[in-house]
């Protein structure tokens, strides 16, 4: 496929940059990075304050919730934007990382940690290590992603936690909008899925790599992902999901897929490879616009913000920048 | 693996049976003089006597990769440790990877071959192995564990040497010699070796794969009587120190001239896939039919790693090497395999 056409690249401004981008994000309208060295950036170019929430330290972990970033550190420490220290593991690591509302929670190792928004902060020790988290949309539950299986737990009920088994090292967890499926990318570069309402397993297979970034359409029927030369969305929609339907393809190129992320109202999803190009696509018709040419390494963060207005994006060479779309 | 691109951050396992000295070499290097940092990756903490910020927990987590390969498991806590530290590239300038007394080196190994992103930040550099020479002989009858960390090293660190008389080391030496000619074998007491010996061997570098002729003991002469190296099986009767481990032995072939690829490659994929389990390590260097350079392997279980690499020296002579290490591996069969390769 020939390259876009049509260009955006004239709407974009560059944003001062630094270490290797972990996460992009808009707080209160204001574009915010964060860098894996520790340091958060916060507002346009002319007005950045930078911030190390990590001093000395690395992100490992972040999440988002629109009106959250929560950073999670090699230090052990997990932080809220720049003023507030969630936890302090000690020093170990924090893997993985989920928000939602006034809620969040971390791993670091097999620990995991809930604290809702009341500051309770309820504690589990999962099998193995946790690679994943993510709050399931209703009621206070998580999904924690491990070794052979995802656990399902509600951090205020004494139950053992309910699991789906399936054989493997899942790493991220992702649940769809409408709580109704379970998605975990896995080692072996392919997805792997469960209705929640009856378990049952999906496989999502043929990635060249790994998936290790996953973004929901605003109507929760199309997931798109990261970790083949295109953007691969599967179907959620149907009550079986993409349970024997092909993927739809996007922005095919020679080049691998590193960051993608769902325009917040329109069926049109932002993509970012390795070489470092971003475009935008739009699901019905595969049209695409330019965002970035390629250069400078691969991109490693994309965020849109509330209205899909602008576009923000960060790269593993440290550069970043914003789209503005026009009016 | 394949390609050294000096970028790519080494990484050093460190193995050995439980007492055998593990700690007392990382911590020997780490206090070194060397100018260098070092990233370790322990099962325990507090045992590392050096402060050092880059000391990261470690569960060994070992898993199955789900491809079908009954042999294949990564260890899954070294995936997402070393996709932690490269967020801290620039820090450091090596990996040292530190397991407990009964783990086995493969699982650290193969992580190393399969996943795309460790290969990517960080080469596997070598397995060193601490033995106790007082303790190593029994170990070897009663934990297998420890005669696979043996089978399995680059570098064996005998230890405590102080600790038993010559002829007592001449036999372990043997022993080690019996499961693994090929390693680099050092005598030390309190591990104190130079750092050299142990960092930076590039031991699982396709061009380093130069020779692999077996290492031989300076301080045992019987050794250097029946070479290995030369159609290893004839010798087993001669030399009165010259044992042989009963389930683990280390086989070596060698053909003079060529070998047709359309013969080698299907029967090294078949042997390694059929015997997989029981292959700790094999290598080799081939001389394919019409083809102006030498083609190296290297693997681990089901796991090869291939590629041409130089060209054959003018003068140099084109013949074809394989070494296998393994248990209850079938010599004649191995042997009859390889040489029915040649072209």
């Amino acid at each position: 496929m020939a390259e876009p056409t049509s260009s955006l690249t004239a709407h974009v401004r560059p944003l001062p940059g630094g270490a290797p981008v972990a996460r992009a994000a808009f707080l209160d309208g204001a574009p915010v990075l964060a860098f894996v060295d520790g340091i958060v950036a916060i507002g346009d170019a002319d007005a950045q304050n930078r911030v190390a929430v990590h001093p000395e330290g690395a992100i490992l972990a972040a999440a988002l919730d629109g009106k959250r970033l929560v950073t999670g550190g090699d230090d052990g420490v997990v932080a809220a934007g720049v003023v507030e220290r969630i936890a302090d593991e000690k020093g170990r690591w924090i893997d993985a990382l989920a928000v939602r509302g006034g809620a969040v929670a971390w791993a670091a190792g097999r620990k995991v940690a809930a604290r809702d928004e009341a500051g309770a902060v309820k504690t589990f020790s999962a099998p193995t290590t946790v690679r994943g988290l993510a709050f399931l949309p209703k009621g206070y539950r998580l999904a924690l992603a491990h070794y052979n299986g995802v656990a399902l737990w509600f951090p205020n009920v004494a139950a053992e936690p309910s699991t789906l088994e399936w054989k493997g090292s899942h790493l991220d967890a992702t649940v769809s909008p409408d709580g109704r499926f379970l998605v975990t990318s896995m080692q072996e570069n392919a997805l792997h899925g469960w209705r929640l309402v009856d378990s049952r397993n999906m496989r999502m297979t043929g990635y060249p790599g790994k998936t290790r970034s996953l973004a929901w359409s605003h109507d929760g029927h199309w997931l798109a992902t990261s970790g083949a030369d295109a953007c691969i969305v599967w179907p959620f929609k149907d009550k079986d999901g993409p349970m024997g339907k092909p993927p739809r393809e996007c922005g095919v190129r020679s080049s691998r897929v590193t960051q993608v992320a769902f325009h917040p109202r329109a069926l049109v999803v932002a993509i970012g490879y390795a070489d470092g190009l971003i475009l935008l696509c739009r699901l019905g018709d595969a049209a695409e616009i330019l965002v970035r040419a390629p250069g400078e390494g691969p991109v490693s963060a994309l965020c849109w913000d509330a209205t899909g207005a602008r576009l923000v994006f960060g790269l593993e060479s440290g550069g970043a920048g914003i789209l503005s779309l026009p009016a | 693996m394949t390609d050294a691109s000096p970028e790519k951050i080494p990484v050093t396992v460190l193995t050995g049976y439980l007492g055998a000295g593990k700690t007392t070499l990382l911590n020997r290097i780490l206090s070194e003089p060397h100018g260098k940092k070092y990233a370790v990756i322990v099962n325990e903490f507090g045992e590392i006597g050096i402060d050092n910020e880059l000391v990261v927990g470690a569960d060994e987590e070992v898993f199955e990769m789900n491809n079908g390969c009954i042999c294949c498991t990564v260890r899954g806590d070294l995936i997402r440790i070393i996709e932690g530290l490269m967020k801290r590239k620039g820090r450091f300038d090596a990996i040292i990877v530190e397991t407990t007394g009964l783990a086995d080196p493969a699982p650290v190994a193969q992580t190393f071959f399969v996943d795309e992103d460790v290969r990517a930040a960080a080469r596997l550099d070598a397995v060193v192995t601490v033995a106790d020479a007082k303790w190593l002989a029994a170990r070897l009858r009663d934990a297998p564990e420890a005669k696979n960390q043996i089978a399995f090293a680059d570098v064996i660190i005998l230890n405590k040497t102080d600790l038993v008389s010559p002829a007592e080391l001449r036999e372990v030496e043997a022993r080690i010699r019996a499961i693994n000619p090929y390693a680099r074998l050092i005598p030390a007491q309190k591990c104190a070796v130079s750092i050299a010996d142990v960092l930076d061997r590039r031991a699982f570098d396709l061009d380093r794969i130069l020779d692999i002729e077996p290492e031989f003991l300076t301080v045992d002469e019987h050794d250097h009587d029946h070479a290995h190296g030369h159609d290893h099986g004839h010798h087993h009767d001669h030399g009165l120190k010259h044992y042989h481990d009963e389930d683990m032995q280390s086989i070596s072939a060698r053909l003079e001239g060529d070998l047709d690829p359309d013969k080698f490659m299907p029967w090294i994929n078949r042997l390694t896939q059929e015997r997989g389990p029981d292959i700790l390590r094999c290598k080799g260097i081939v001389a394919f039919k019409n083809d102006p350079k030498r083609f190296v392997f290297q693997g681990v279980h089901m796991m090869l790693d291939g590629e041409p690499q130089r060209e054959w020296k003018s003068g140099e002579k084109r013949e074809s090497k394989v070494v296998f290490i393994g248990r209850d591996l079938d010599e004649d069969d191995i042997r009859k395999g390889f040489l029915a390769c040649a072209a």
